[in-house]
């Protein structure tokens, strides 16, 4: 984030990415490697920077090419004897002084002007070649506004769609798979590896080749419609009983018989004893079921047919359809539904990335 | 042996969270402790675990066990009824009405053209994001694995793509790459003119390859730099000693040791890769035309978006793409030695 | 207080017996030590004791009572482990009262106890640590606290020194001892180190392979092993043997000869000695003499010399080959190769037929 932010004192960047530990000099391998990364930055970063610059883009602003760097938007003046503020241009006059004027309306290539300081001066007619838009800085928040008002406050419904699948599903699934691993790193017992075996064997059933059937018995049990048809089917999840599996192997058997001899009960050593001291692998599997569930969709697709069920997802992908795309109103969208992940990667980047990595790893 | 000192991992810096936690979390647990201890005394030690396995084993079978069985009788019978009693039996009638053509080559003499086209776009899909993606990976961990600066913020801003939805990835590429956008606009600065990248079926294809490895190639950066970091550095300091060029410790050394993560990396990209849905459905909805419709949108739009709906057909394709993936990961365990 | 009494006891995982069958007697406020190599089956006697494996076979009596099917908690033991077992997540104060919450004692009482076990280990400074906040040391003074609060019948220790370093070990062990001392409660101890077992027992238990060689007193052990296996496992350096046969037995005496060595004459024991009968002829660096070069006694070829200061140790060749340890104590100037003539005490040797066991 410095490093971006910096580019301005550049002669410091430079010397702070080129100096190297114990004054060894940059090689050229050096060299191509920051070059491969800085340009890495550009391309992976500045696809969302740019949405989210666009998001405070007023319409007008946004259907302008080329683009504008920043979010701009007309300067507006109140004229005398016109009801709406009329949007104001430099007009290059014929003698080439540079004079500002209100536009009253365009027509083709010709554009009727009146001068704001005089309007009693009268009409005059521009060629629009010779006219160029004075601009300000404006941050159009009220491309938010507009979406959190506007559809009857669908919007809200769709947040707490998402938000109420997101967690519960994440309560169920720690819950459920914690158990199921719990039974499978400590105990020996007739049929534990049949057991494993079928629950890391979903991993070979992706959600996508069971699609019809999960919408049969979804529709079966009367979920279709209702947010727990999306939480249900996929709360047990093998990679999360194989991670906590694997993180509890780790914890000494001899805790589990100091609890025993402790007359705990072989509930109150899975809640009080393995469950807390599993934390670490709890939370790079509350982080995975997070991510996924918030940005889940084809499930949601299937089973969530109105409005009002709606995840944001859905409601995202729907703004398209309607009339053409809305543009201002779906990057003020995007922006909002990619916001909770963003903040939540700041703070946990070294859970999830530390998750991810034992997946391949082991 | 026992580990000496089992610490408990993180728990002590993330004490005050845990500790919240499990307040909360030992109300409910603290009040179905009555009933497992009943039940500790019923079952006994030998068959309690499988009352700790109930939930998931119940949601396994529910969730994957039987809609396999219910997508087989799918796959063999007939009409747009939900309900498998209004179903009746056709026998192979899917499997062969997906599979009749006059000329395997050209998919427009199938009887169900797109199906073909999806699988075989699907077929140049596949192998083309895969290869770039692991690249990309691969380079990227390389390159973070060395002494850089900054190094956590490198691999922030390559990771974090994997934290959007597809579908804010789709959108986020549909205005960079739409005629007004930001794309022509760059271009446009060099003196290029307009271009509708979305609306070529070449540039669309290319287009879906780079929007998906751009959004998942940090998933699978992070895993291969964990893998680069658990090659022990003495390991690099002999080679230096050695003599050995860059290249020659990452072809003989850096390569062969990720082996067996570049292998899990491998597989786990081409399963995914086969089940691209997201992205794509709302980048072009598989168009222009069906030229990046994937067979995934092909069974949803089969089963779910055309009317009528035809179950069969989609329980037909979806095990079809089921075996081939069975098949692919047996394959590549096999040539592993049969390993995990 | 209470004795144990061990009936037959036999474990079998699968088609293995990893203690056949095990009789022994443990006296009320004993303190008696599993010593054996790894894998000889002590830890798991030990957890059998615990209630941490079930017996396949046999009975195990407490004070008279059959615990043998009664769960680990209710036996009235307590045990320290190798790795302490510590719960991590839990303070040393929530550490020791956890076993007793959960059986609903009083806060009261639960509270005297912590204080008097933490007082005795001297730990009341620590109880709202954790764990990870203790030393080696310290961690094991709860793990023994969190024994001592149950106010057992007896105390199990399964290698419980095994993490420390060698000065703290010496620390500890003399504390345990005191522990026992004011306690008086039966304690069990399981080690690999026979140091441990020497310097803490008031009662050995050699085990090889899940069966019992030999239970005695430290010093009867040294003095009178049982068997080749009991004298090579207690006292370090080990015995050394030298591989020979008995000659011109007689009523009164007979003699050792080996190959190369010179015949050494000795009493008649107990047991009876055939001629020409194999034997091994076991005897303690400490009671091989050096004799100079000349003389009666054993060609010694020295390989290597190691000079503690207090003491010298000679790693050396007989002229039969066998490779044998001499001490001696002091300095004693010798270098590779020096030849020099070694005699074994009279009376502090050791016979063993070829089925191991003592001749004496």
């Amino acid at each position: 984030m410095t490093d971006t932010a910096s580019q301005t004192n550049g002669p410091n960047l430079v010397r702070f990415l080129t100096r190297k530990q114990g004054g060894i000099k940059m090689t050229w391998a050096d060299r191509v490697t920051y070059g491969y990364l800085l340009l890495g930055v550009f391309v992976m970063l500045l696809p969302v920077l740019w949405v989210f610059i666009s998001s405070f883009k007023e319409p007008a602003n946004l259907s302008e090419y080329p683009p504008t760097l920043m979010p701009v938007t007309m300067e507006k003046v109140e004229v005398e004897g016109y009801k709406t503020p009329l949007p104001l241009f430099e007009v290059v006059q014929e003698d080439g002084s540079v004079k500002v004027m209100a536009q009253i309306r365009r027509v083709g290539i010709r554009a009727q002007m009146v001068d704001p300081e005089n309007p009693g001066a009268g009409r005059v007619t521009i060629d629009v070649k010779k006219a160029t838009p004075v601009r300000k800085f404006h941050l159009a928040i009220e491309n938010y506004e507009e979406l959190l008002d506007s559809s009857g406050g669908n919007i809200w419904l769709n947040i707490y769609n998402s938000a109420f699948i997101t967690i519960v599903a994440t309560l169920i699934t720690l819950v459920m798979n914690s158990m199921a691993a719990f039974a499978l790193s400590k105990y020996q017992f007739k049929g534990s590896t049949v057991a494993l075996i079928a629950i890391i064997a979903t991993l070979m059933v992706p959600p996508t080749v069971i699609l019809v059937p999960t919408y049969l018995i979804v529709s079966q049990v009367g979920l279709v419609n209702s947010l727990w048809g999306v939480i249900l089917p996929a709360v047990a999840t093998p990679t999360g009983v194989f991670l906590l599996r694997q993180y509890m192997l780790t914890i000494p058997d001899e805790l589990l018989e100091a609890a025993r001899m402790d007359h705990a009960s072989e509930w109150q050593i899975y809640y009080r004893i393995v469950l807390p001291l599993s934390t670490p692998a709890l939370a790079v599997v509350a982080v995975f079921s997070v991510m996924s569930r918030w940005n889940d969709f084809l499930l949601p697709l299937i089973v969530l047919n109105r409005p009002e069920v709606h995840t944001l997802q859905l409601a995202l992908a729907g703004f398209q359809n309607e009339n053409g795309i809305v543009w201002h109103l779906l990057l003020a969208m995007t922006t909002l539904t990619a916001l909770p992940l963003a903040f939540a990667f700041l703070f946990l980047q070294r859970y999830i990335t530390a998750g991810i990595a034992s997946t391949g790893v082991k | 042996m026992v580990p000496p000192n089992f610490e408990g991992g993180d728990i002590v810096a993330s004490e005050a969270i845990s500790r919240t936690l499990g307040t909360v979390a030992s109300l409910p647990a603290r009040a179905v402790g009555p009933f497992w201890k009943w039940a500790q005394r019923r079952l006994g030690l030998k068959k309690l675990p499988w009352l700790f396995l109930t939930p998931n084993l119940l949601s396994v079978i529910c969730f994957s066990l039987l809609p396999v069985i219910i997508n087989i009788i799918y796959s063999v019978t007939g009409s747009d009824n939900l309900y498998l009693q209004d179903r009746r039996f056709i026998g192979s009638d899917n499997y062969s009405t997906l599979m009749d053509c006059q000329n395997y080559l050209d998919a427009s003499s199938c009887s169900r053209d797109l199906f073909w086209r999806s699988l075989g776009n699907l077929l140049m899909f596949v192998p083309l994001q895969v290869i770039f993606m692991m690249g990309i990976a691969l380079v990227t961990a390389v390159a973070l694995n060395g002494k850089i600066k900054a190094r956590g913020f490198f691999r922030g801003v390559f990771f974090f793509p994997v934290m959007l939805s597809p579908v804010v990835v789709a959108m986020t590429w549909q205005w960079i790459l739409q005629r007004n956008g930001l794309l022509n606009g760059i271009l446009g600065f060099f003196g290029a003119e307009k271009f509708s990248w979305l609306a070529d079926s070449n540039w669309a294809f290319f287009w879906v390859i780079f929007v998906t490895v751009w959004a998942h190639s940090g998933f699978f950066m992070i895993i291969l730099l964990a893998g680069l970091q658990s090659i022990p550095g003495d390991v690099y300091e002999a080679a230096k000693m050695d003599k050995a060029s860059a290249w020659r410790v990452f072809s003989k050394i850096t390569v062969p040791m990720l082996r067996p993560v570049l292998l899990v990396v491998f597989i786990l990209a081409v399963i995914r890769s086969v089940q691209t849905f997201d992205e794509i459905y709302v980048l072009t909805g598989g168009g222009p035309g069906s030229a990046t419709m994937l067979l995934v949108q092909y069974i949803y739009e089969t089963g779910f978006a055309a009317q009528p709906r035809n179950y069969g057909l989609a329980a037909a394709a979806s095990l079809l793409l089921g075996a081939a993936l069975l098949i692919f990961t047996m394959i590549q365990m096999k040539i592993s030695g049969g390993k995990k | 207080m209470a004795n144990l009494k061990l009936e037959n006891l036999n474990k079998t995982f699968g088609t293995v017996e990893v203690i056949p069958n095990v009789n022994l007697d443990i006296e009320d406020g004993e303190f008696v030590v599993f010593v054996g190599p790894s894998g000889c089956g002590k830890s798991t006697l030990l957890r059998m004791i615990a209630g941490l494996e079930t017996a396949s076979s046999g009975d195990i009596l407490i004070d008279g009572e059959s615990v043998v099917r009664t769960p680990a908690a209710d036996r009235g033991v307590s045990m320290v482990f190798q790795s302490y077992a510590l719960y991590p997540h839990m303070t040393v104060r929530q550490n020791l009262s956890f076993g007793l919450e959960n059986i609903g004692m009083d806060k009261a009482e639960i509270e005297r106890r912590i204080q008097d076990a933490s007082k005795l280990l001297q730990i009341n400074e620590l109880l709202k640590r954790r764990p990870t906040q203790l030393s080696g040391g310290q961690r094991q003074r709860v793990a023994i606290g969190r024994s001592i609060v149950r106010e057992p019948k007896i105390f199990l220790f399964d290698e419980p020194l095994s993490n420390l370093d060698a000065e703290l070990r010496v620390v500890m062990r003399f504390e345990i001892s005191s522990l026992h001392e004011r306690l008086g409660n039966t304690m069990i101890y399981v080690t690999h180190d026979q140091i441990e077992a020497m310097t803490m027992a008031d009662k050995i238990v050699v085990l090889r392979k899940g069966v019992i060689e030999q239970v005695g007193a430290p010093l009867e052990l040294y003095n009178k092993p049982d068997n080749k296996f009991v004298a090579g496992f207690i006292g370090s350096p080990r015995m050394n043997f030298v591989d020979g046969k008995a000659t011109s037995v007689t009523a009164d005496g007979f003699n050792f000869s080996a190959e190369g060595l010179g015949d050494l004459a000795l009493p008649r024991g107990q047991r009876p000695v055939e001629d020409n009968q194999p034997v091994s002829f076991g005897i303690r660096p400490e009671d091989l003499k050096v004799v100079g070069d000349e003389g009666e006694g054993w060609d010694f070829s020295v390989s290597v010399s190691e000079q503690h200061g207090r003491d010298t140790y000679l790693h050396g060749l007989l002229a039969d080959g066998t490779e044998i340890l001499v001490h001696q104590p002091g300095q004693f100037a010798a270098k590779r190769g020096d030849m020099l003539k070694v005699m074994p005490d009279e009376n502090a040797w050791h016979l063993f037929d070829s089925d191991e066991l003592a001749i004496v």
